[in-house]
């Protein structure tokens, strides 16, 4: 990006972080949907899912973290379809700004608000017993994915966000990632799964990333899972910001 | 005024899914004037001016605006120009200062907040400067839609139906705004499906229907289009806009001078 770009991504940037302050609801409404998976599956169900040693809370909490971020990039398609569908997207792209600033200033933001939101339940589910010795280091590698995995997800949502023709639409892409990862490592080991579902399950990014935020955690070594679980990110970030960005072309002209 | 027009189109073609929208668009708009694109819905005005606001490629033809071509050299025909589309294209969840000093920062003016309030108050939004756009009227959004569109004074401003949906005020509002612009030297190309509209206020016509422009001249040349004016003799009614702006009590009521 030349400074130019760096200038209005700025502008645009503190625009739509503003959007966020004044709806603060979008962040809890975020953080909501796993919270609730977490009490449910902790209180509710927990008792009757042997994980291994360790507390089940702390089984439990990688795979809500993903699903924290799939709920959160739902929010990020909708202020995108708001902006496109409202005009300013248009006005936008006829004033001398480098065009994808207006991308990008989204997807920061889209960074941001699912940060904050995965800071939410992290807290809840300090409270509720969730305990880790992990070191900056580990903590850090856990940001690092889980930074990479939003990246990925966000410039997925804006495909929807920049075609959808309805608000539906636009929410519903969000689903089905909401719920990849009960067929994954997330609630229960994938070992008491039948054949087919199994192989599905150890084979779909979510297990590799939550089986890799669990080992950092737990301070073990992250092994294979690591790189597949890295791969899948950058993989997906790469396919995703490819199609956003054609979208993106044939819509501005 | 200058002799080079502000806006050239010659044979513009654009189709949709083998639909032709446009079949061959030739306009010429003088610097400094108003120039109205008539239309009903449909013939093609928002594709002009996609097409001229670089937000849209044209299938053939060439369009400059203000001496640069639209295909070749977009980010310098965005610097000339500024957009004022059907839909407010404003932030309803900043406020109407706030939206104007967003586009001034984007636009990299020095005193964003000094412009934003010489905006205000030209528009006669001053008070409501602090309250969310989402709570305007829909003659506050055109308002502030417009005054958002002047910053930085871009030599070409294009309106597209810039007073449908409003009350008969704004709309007298908006005209004399779009006047004072084109006293200033700026190029205002509008489209409008109100003939009225296009009476009151262009210095040249240009009529499109289904994708062809079939008329294109003065007021003055249109009417020639015509047989001669009869004379006849009748009781001058007044039109249900003068009475709705009599009892409403605006000081400002349209009168025939525009015309002459």
């Amino acid at each position: 990006m030349t400074t130019h770009g760096a200038h209005a991504t700025d502008v645009l940037l503190r625009r739509s972080l503003r959007h966020i302050r004044r709806s603060p609801d979008t962040i809890i409404t975020t953080a909501i949907t796993p919270i609730v998976m977490l009490l449910l599956f902790v209180y509710v169900f927990g008792g009757a899912i042997h994980v291994g040693g360790g507390s089940y809370v702390s089984y439990l909490l990688p795979g809500i973290l993903l699903v924290t971020v799939a709920s959160g990039i739902a929010y990020t398609a909708f202020r995108l379809f708001t902006d496109v569908s409202g005009g300013i997207f248009e006005r936008f792209s006829s004033m001398p700004i480098t065009r994808s600033a207006f991308l990008w200033s989204h997807v920061v933001t889209s960074l941001v608000a699912n940060l904050v939101s995965l800071v939410l339940v992290v807290v809840v589910a300090l409270a509720m017993g969730f305990r880790s010795g992990a070191g900056v280091l580990a903590w850090l590698g856990v940001l690092g994915i889980m930074v990479l995995f939003t990246l990925a997800l966000t410039w997925l949502a804006v495909i929807p966000g920049l075609t959808a023709t309805s608000v539906d639409g636009v929410s519903g892409f969000s689903y089905p990632l909401i719920f990849l990862p009960f067929v994954s490592s997330t609630f229960v080991p994938t070992q008491g799964m039948p054949g087919p579902v199994r192989w599905f399950a150890e084979h779909q990014p979510v297990t590799s990333i939550v089986d890799t935020v669990r080992h950092l955690f737990a301070q073990q070594p992250v092994g294979n899972d690591g790189w597949v679980a890295v791969a899948w990110c950058v993989g997906v970030l790469l396919v995703a910001y490819v199609l956003a960005m054609r979208t993106y072309r044939s819509k501005v002209a | 005024m200058t002799t080079t027009p502000a806006i050239l189109t010659t044979a513009l073609t654009r189709s949709y899914d083998d639909q032709p929208v446009l079949r061959g668009i030739d306009l010429s708009v003088p610097s400094g004037t108003i120039f109205a694109l008539l239309g009903s819905n449909g013939a093609g005005k928002t594709t002009v001016i996609r097409i001229l606001s670089t937000l849209l490629k044209a299938d053939g033809g060439t369009a400059v605006v203000n001496g640069y071509d639209v295909a070749t050299h977009p980010a310098r025909v965005r610097e000339s120009i500024s957009l004022t589309g059907q839909f407010a294209a404003i932030d309803e969840i900043l406020t109407g200062r706030e939206n104007l000093v967003l586009i001034a920062q984007l636009r990299r003016l020095e005193q964003p907040g000094r412009i934003a309030d010489d905006l205000l108050a030209r528009f006669a939004l001053t008070d409501a400067g602090r309250r969310r756009a989402a709570t305007y009227s829909g003659g506050m959004r055109r308002r502030l839609d417009i005054a958002m569109s002047l910053i930085g004074n871009p030599p070409v401003l294009f309106l597209d139906e810039p007073t449908s949906g409003l009350d008969p005020q704004s709309r007298i509002e908006v005209w004399k705004t779009v006047r004072e612009l084109a006293g200033q030297g700026t190029t205002v190309l509008l489209t409008t499906q109100y003939l009225d509209e296009a009476e009151h206020l262009a210095d040249r016509i240009a009529v499109l229907h289904e994708g062809r422009i079939i008329a294109d001249g003065t007021l003055a040349e249109l009417r020639q289009l015509f047989p001669p004016a009869t004379v006849e003799y009748v009781e001058k009614q007044p039109t249900l806009e003068d009475i709705f702006l009599a009892i409403v009590g605006h000081d400002d009521a349209p009168t025939n001078d525009a015309l002459t």
